[in-house]
C-alpha cells in the first residue's frame, strides 16, 4: 500500500467566503435595475455590485486617477490586508506612498471584476430571483464586459478621465480593452505580461483547469454551495497547473532543483518527496480557501474569449487608430504564457496607428509572474512612465 | 554634385559637446523643423531624444538594446526595442516628419534597404555615419596596413558592431542610386566641428570624421 497524501482540505470556512461575495470588506457601488451592465452575451446584468479598494485621495481637478486591473487569480486587495487570508496585499511592493504607485501623488482605484468572487457580482454571489447563489445561472461574461462595468464605477466616482490605466495578464487586457473602447477616457495605459488575444495554448491550459474543476464529483454541476461542500481538489488541481505556467524551468530549478522535503532519501511513494510537489500542493491547497471554483471557471472563459482584432474585422490596428493614448507595454524575457513576440505584434499595431509607445522586455528568469515580483527594473520603468504621463497632463510633480 | 549649403547653427565651436549636448546632436535638431514628428531609430540612451523632446519635438524612438531601451523609457521617452533591419517595415508610410539614422547605418546588415525604409516611413531622413574616407582611417590602412581604428570606432575589426563601412563620397553615390535627394550635407572634423562649407568634396571626404545628410524623396523621374 502505497503512502497517498492528497491536498488538504480547505481551513477558511466557505460561508466566510460566501458572505464575502454579497457582503466584501471593501467599498461598494451597487447598481439598481434601472442601471443594467450590459453583457457582450446579450444578457442585461442587473441588479449588480461592485467591489472595490481606493488608496490616496483624488485630487480637485481629477486628474490624478490611476485604475489597476486585477489578474485571473488576485482581487481588489492591492495594497490592504486581505480579510479571508489576512495577508499583505499583491501589490504593496508597488503601490504605497513613494511607491512607484505613490498614493502621496495618485488615487489608485482597483475593483474586483464581474464574475470575480471578492464582492462584485460573479457566480458565487446571491441570485436575487432564487435567494441562491448564481452558480451556472450566471451569464458568461467576457474582458469588455469587466471594463464596461469599470467605467460605470467610474461615472459613479465621477471620474472622466484615467490618468494612467494598468495591470499585468488578465489585468492587461482589461487596460488594453480600455484603450479600445474608451480611448478619450485613458491618458496613458502600461499594459503589462499580456496579449491583445488567448493563444490556442493558453486556452488549453485554460481547459485543463476547467476540466480538473469539473471533473471533482464535489463540483455538482456547479451547486456545491447547496451541497455545503466545494471542489476543493479540482480546483487546486486547476491552481497547480496554472501556477505552472507562471513560473518558468529556470525560476523551478533555481527554487527547488530536485531537492527533497524534509527527508533524505526517496519514500517510494506517491508524497510529496520532491520540494517542487510539496510547494504546488500548498498553492493549490491555500488558492481554494480563497477563491471559488466557478468564478475560475467563468474568468478563464473571459480570458480564452479575448481578441481585440476580431472585434476590429480582424485587423489590430484599427482597434487604436487615432488613438492619443500614452502606452507603455512591458514583458518579460522568460514569460512562455504570455511572451514578448505577443507585446512586440501590439507594439507593431500601436505603431501602424501612430500611437505613443514605450515598449521594454525586462530580463528576468521569474517567468510571467514577475510583475508580481520584485523586479527594480520594472518598478523604475512604471515611475518614470506614470511621471512623464503626470507631466504631459499637467499634474504638479514632487508632493 | 549640386548641394544646398546653408549656415551651421554652431557659432562658437567647442570640441564635442555645447553644454549637456553633443555637437552632432545639436547640428541633427537643428535640422528638425519645430513642431515636427520624429523618429530616432538606434536612438541609445536617448540623449538626442530628450534634446528633440526639450524643444517641444514629439519624439520616438527604437533602439536594439535592451538596456538602452529600458533606460530611455525610465527617463519617460517612448522607446520600443527593436532591430533597424527588420522592424522598419511594420512602420506605415508618412509616419513621422523625420526619421533619424544617428551613426547606425554602418551597423546594419541591409544599409540601402534601411534607407529606402526611413525615407518611406519619414517625408524626410536625417543619416550621420562615421566616413571611412577620414584622413586617419586612410592613412592607418596605407602607411600602417591595418583596419582602421579611432576614439569614435575603437572595436577591432573581428569584434566591431560595423559591418558596413563607407566613405561621404559612397554614401552619395547610394542616394544618387535610390533617388533620394540631399537637402542638406555636413561634414564634421574629429572634434565635432563642421569642415568649411566653401571647400571642394574631396576635401569634406578627406577631413570629414563623419558626415550628416538631410534627406528627402527624390524627384527624378526614374
Amino acid at each position: 500500500m502505497t503512502n497517498v497524501h492528497s491536498i488538504p482540505s480547505p481551513s477558511i470556512q466557505s460561508g466566510d467566503r460566501a458572505h464575502e461575495a454579497d457582503h466584501p470588506t471593501s467599498l461598494l457601488a451597487t447598481f439598481g435595475a434601472d442601471e443594467p451592465l450590459r453583457l457582450d452575451c446579450g444578457v442585461d446584468l442587473a441588479p449588480f455590485q461592485i467591489a472595490y479598494q481606493t488608496y490616496g485621495e483624488l485630487n480637485a481637478d481629477r486628474s490624478n486617477a490611476i485604475l489597476i486591473c486585477h489578474a485571473l487569480t488576485l482581487d481588489q486587495h492591492v495594497a490592504n490586508v486581505h480579510p479571508l487570508t489576512g495577508k499583505a496585499g499583491w501589490w504593496e511592493i508597488m503601490v504605497g506612498p513613494g511607491r512607484p504607485l505613490d498614493t502621496d501623488r495618485y488615487f489608485i482605484i482597483c475593483s474586483n471584476v464581474i464574475g470575480g468572487c471578492m464582492g462584485s457580482t460573479g457566480p458565487a454571489s446571491t441570485n436575487p430571483a432564487t435567494g441562491k447563489a448564481w452558480g451556472l445561472d450566471f451569464p458568461l461574461i467576457t474582458i469588455p464586459d469587466m471594463v464596461r462595468a469599470q467605467a460605470m464605477l467610474l461615472d459613479r466616482l465621477g471620474i472622466e478621465t484615467l490618468l494612467c490605466v494598468l495591470g499585468g495578464s488578465m489585468g492587461g487586457m482589461q487596460v488594453l480593452q480600455w484603450t479600445a473602447a474608451y480611448p478619450e477616457r485613458v491618458f496613458s495605459a502600461m499594459p503589462v505580461a499580456c496579449a491583445t488575444r488567448h493563444s490556442a495554448q493558453n486556452i488549453a491550459f485554460h481547459e485543463l483547469g476547467r476540466q480538473a474543476v469539473m471533473a471533482d464529483p464535489d463540483w455538482h454541476h456547479g451547486r456545491y454551495f447547496e451541497q455545503d461542500t466545494q471542489p476543493h481538489r479540482g480546483l487546486a488541481v486547476a491552481r497547480m497547473a496554472g501556477h505552472i505556467t507562471y513560473l518558468s524551468d529556470a525560476a523551478l530549478h533555481r527554487k527547488f532543483g530536485r531537492r527533497m522535503q524534509d527527508r533524505e532519501l526517496p519514500t517510494f511513494s506517491f508524497d510529496a518527496d520532491f520540494q517542487v510537489e510539496s510547494y504546488l500542493r500548498y498553492q493549490g491547497s491555500s488558492f481554494v480557501e480563497r477563491f471559488d471554483a466557478n468564478s475560475y471557471l467563468y474568468l478563464t472563459r473571459a480570458m480564452d474569449y479575448f481578441d481585440i482584432a476580431a472585434d476590429h474585422d480582424g485587423v489590430l490596428a484599427k482597434a487604436f487608430a487615432g488613438i492619443k493614448t500614452r502606452f507603455c507595454v512591458v514583458s518579460f524575457t522568460s514569460d512562455w504564457l504570455f511572451p514578448t513576440s505577443e507585446s512586440r505584434a501590439l507594439v507593431h499595431a500601436l505603431n501602424a496607428s501612430s500611437a505613443r509607445v514605450s515598449f521594454a522586455e525586462i530580463e528576468t528568469d521569474r517567468g510571467h509572474d514577475a510583475f508580481l515580483l520584485d523586479v527594480p527594473e520594472f518598478f523604475d520603468i512604471s515611475r518614470a512612465f506614470l511621471e512623464s504621463a503626470g507631466k504631459a497632463r499637467g499634474l504638479k510633480t514632487g508632493g | 554634385m549640386a548641394l544646398q549649403d546653408q549656415t551651421l547653427p554652431l557659432p562658437g565651436i567647442v570640441p564635442d559637446r555645447i553644454g549637456s549636448d553633443r555637437t552632432d546632436h545639436l547640428l541633427v535638431a537643428g535640422m528638425v523643423e519645430p513642431g515636427s514628428r520624429v523618429l530616432d531609430v538606434g536612438c541609445g540612451d536617448g540623449e538626442l531624444l530628450q534634446l528633440l523632446e526639450s524643444r517641444g519635438i514629439d519624439g520616438r524612438g527604437i533602439e536594439l538594446s535592451r538596456e538602452g531601451v529600458n533606460r530611455c523609457v525610465a527617463k519617460g521617452l517612448a522607446v520600443v526595442q527593436g532591430d533597424a533591419d527588420t522592424d522598419l517595415v511594420n512602420y506605415p508610410d508618412d509616419a513621422f516628419d523625420y526619421v533619424i539614422l544617428s551613426q547606425t547605418l554602418q551597423a546594419t546588415r541591409q544599409p540601402r534597404v534601411v534607407l529606402e525604409n526611413l525615407l518611406r516611413i519619414g517625408r524626410r531622413a536625417i543619416v550621420s555615419f562615421p566616413n571611412f574616407g577620414f584622413w586617419k582611417m586612410r592613412l592607418q590602412l596605407l602607411i600602417g596596413g591595418h583596419m582602421p581604428r579611432t576614439e569614435n570606432l575603437p572595436a577591432t575589426w573581428y569584434d566591431t558592431a560595423n559591418i558596413h563601412f563607407c566613405t561621404i563620397k559612397d554614401f552619395v553615390e547610394l542616394c544618387d542610386e535610390i533617388n533620394v535627394k540631399m537637402e542638406r550635407a555636413v561634414a564634421l572634423d574629429l572634434y565635432g566641428r563642421p569642415v568649411p562649407l566653401n571647400l571642394p568634396w574631396w576635401v569634406w571626404n578627406m577631413f570629414g570624421e563623419q558626415g550628416v545628410f538631410l534627406l528627402s524623396r527624390g524627384g527624378k523621374g526614374k
